[in-house]
């Protein structure tokens, strides 16, 4: 059975399969790049605290899947990605930037070694046609490359109580698995890819099943979920919960002007590898000294940051404000930024031009939010 | 939704309540519903000279900020600092401690052009 996205008539943007649940649950939506999504269904910061203390249900069905598959599957995707697939194992989940030739940044994607021969990349719903153009012009070794993103529903249930819904839902004992990995398994609903993974900074897991089957998935969760209090999350406290963590958005963190290195992800490069695109940039950039990075910064006082906003230091313009929200746990207004080197250490003392007004800020350890283990 | 008879309001969602020749401005229980979680006022400069229809202030949510909108030209005389420490009186009490200016007409009769209770709900159901 394929089932094809459906288009809203009035603004053509792409509807969720979870479209109608979305809606009777009360949901404002907006627009995500071509998508229709529940911004937020009663507050963001209640939705955040939920998954910051209970859990929470996310509809991600936007985003992209591409499977990899043939004998040249592993060493061909290890050119596509800076980070190094020998990390990855079947079962194994490996963060990457994809880079183009100059270093900038294609799109920030999930690897997922299905079988030694067999990849999932998950990639950013803004990033599909993007991404599947660029895999395409770059396949200067034979395999199959094949965009499931159409067939394909994901739901991200996150909070510290994600671990026991799940086990519920699937009659399932998780304790073998670990951050970073999956199982795929046969279920009544077909084929599950289960991943303990999410873009929260909390214990979670991202499901992925088949799009005919996410309406039942999702209410499954909230007939195991009602009693522990599960409650739906918007894409809003998605973005609340990401920026708290540090985890990059791409077209805010990344884009193709922003190299990896310098959104702080040397740590995602396979500096030992060398045969991939984008390898000899990032080895000048890196050799060469960097000339602005991104940094965490609270405002002193009040006033809240919004992507755009100018950073300045002795009223001269030093960087630029990527994200910036009110943070829901720490209760104080944050943001990241690309700054000029000299002006990002920890500590240094920084203005926000907010509408022509200067906001004192400082520059602070990031992740602002990191959950006790 | 409750909006009290005694006030007059906006197309732009503010309340406006008249005492003699004082004027009291706030944003509905329609609009703080509307923009939610209320983390952030930018309030006017008592002094400022306003004028009606143009922004005035600045309420922000989580997500984005919101323009506010004189309703009525003049000066502006008090400002509410206690939303500065507590923004989210706006969702609490819209009508009551979440006012967030003052000030003094510069012409009175524009109070007579703004929308009664019934007018604005009107404006309401019929979808904005």
């Amino acid at each position: 059975m394929s089932d094809t996205i459906v288009h809203d008539e009035v603004t053509n943007l792409k509807k969720l399969p979870l479209h109608k649940e979305h809606e009777r649950l009360g949901a404002r939506i907006g627009a995500f790049g071509s998508w229709l999504v529940p911004i937020q269904y009663t507050s963001i910061i209640e939705e955040h605290q939920a998954v910051r203390h209970s859990v929470g249900i996310f509809d991600i069905s936007h985003m992209g899947e591409f499977f990899v598959s043939g004998a040249n599957a592993r060493r061909l995707v290890n050119q596509w990605i800076t980070n190094d697939i020998e990390k990855l194992w079947p079962g194994r989940i490996l963060y990457s930037p994809v880079c183009r030739e100059n270093g900038g940044t294609v799109d920030d994607v999930l690897v997922y070694e299905m079988a030694v021969d067999r990849y999932l990349i998950v990639v950013n719903a803004s990033n599909v046609e993007k991404d599947f153009a660029w895999f395409g012009s770059h396949r200067s070794l034979d395999v199959v490359l094949q965009d499931k993103s159409p067939e394909t529903g994901m739901l991200s249930v996150q909070g510290p109580l994600s671990k026991d819904l799940v086990e519920k839902v699937f009659s399932r004992n998780l304790a073998g698995l670990a951050y970073y990995h999956f199982q795929a398994f046969q279920t009544d609903l077909g084929e599950i890819i289960l991943s303990e993974t999410g873009y929260t900074g909390e214990k979670g897991y991202e499901i992925f099943c088949p799009i005919h089957q996410v309406v039942t998935l999702w209410q499954r969760f909230f007939e195991h979920g009602a009693p522990m209090g599960l409650k739906p999350i918007g894409f809003g406290a998605r973005d609340t919960l990401r920026l708290e963590a540090k985890m990059c958005l791409y077209g805010h963190e990344l884009t193709d002007d922003i190299t990896p290195l310098e959104a702080g992800l040397s740590w995602a490069i396979g500096w030992g590898k060398e045969d991939f695109i984008g390898f000899e940039a990032l080895k000048r950039q890196r050799e060469a000294g960097l000339k602005h990075k991104l940094v965490g910064f609270e405002i002193v006082g009040r006033g809240i940051a919004r992507e755009g906003c100018v950073l300045k230091v002795n009223e001269d313009a030093v960087g630029r404000v990527t994200s910036g929200t009110y943070s829901p746990t720490l209760k104080k207004n944050i943001g990241l930024g690309l700054i000029a080197v000299p002006y990002s250490q920890v500590g240094q003392n920084i203005d926000v031009e907010v509408r022509g007004n200067l906001h004192p800020a400082k520059i602070i350890q990031t992740p602002f939010y990191k959950r006790q283990k | 939704m409750n909006y009290p008879n005694e006030l007059r309001y906006t197309k732009t969602h503010e309340w406006v309540r008249r005492d003699g020749n004082v004027i009291k401005v706030g944003i509905t229980e329609y609009a703080q519903h509307e923009i939610t979680d209320v983390v952030y006022v930018e309030l006017p400069h008592v002094g400022n000279s306003i004028e009606s229809g143009k922004p005035v202030c600045i309420v922000e949510s989580v997500k984005a900020a919101f323009d506010i909108y004189a309703p009525m030209s003049g000066v502006i005389k008090a400002i509410n600092t206690a939303l500065e420490s507590d923004p989210g009186l706006i969702n609490r009490d819209p009508y009551g401690s979440a006012w967030l200016f003052e000030l003094s007409p510069s012409n009175v009769e524009e109070w007579d052009s703004l929308m009664t209770s019934a007018q604005y709900e009107q404006v309401i159901k019929q979808g904005v």
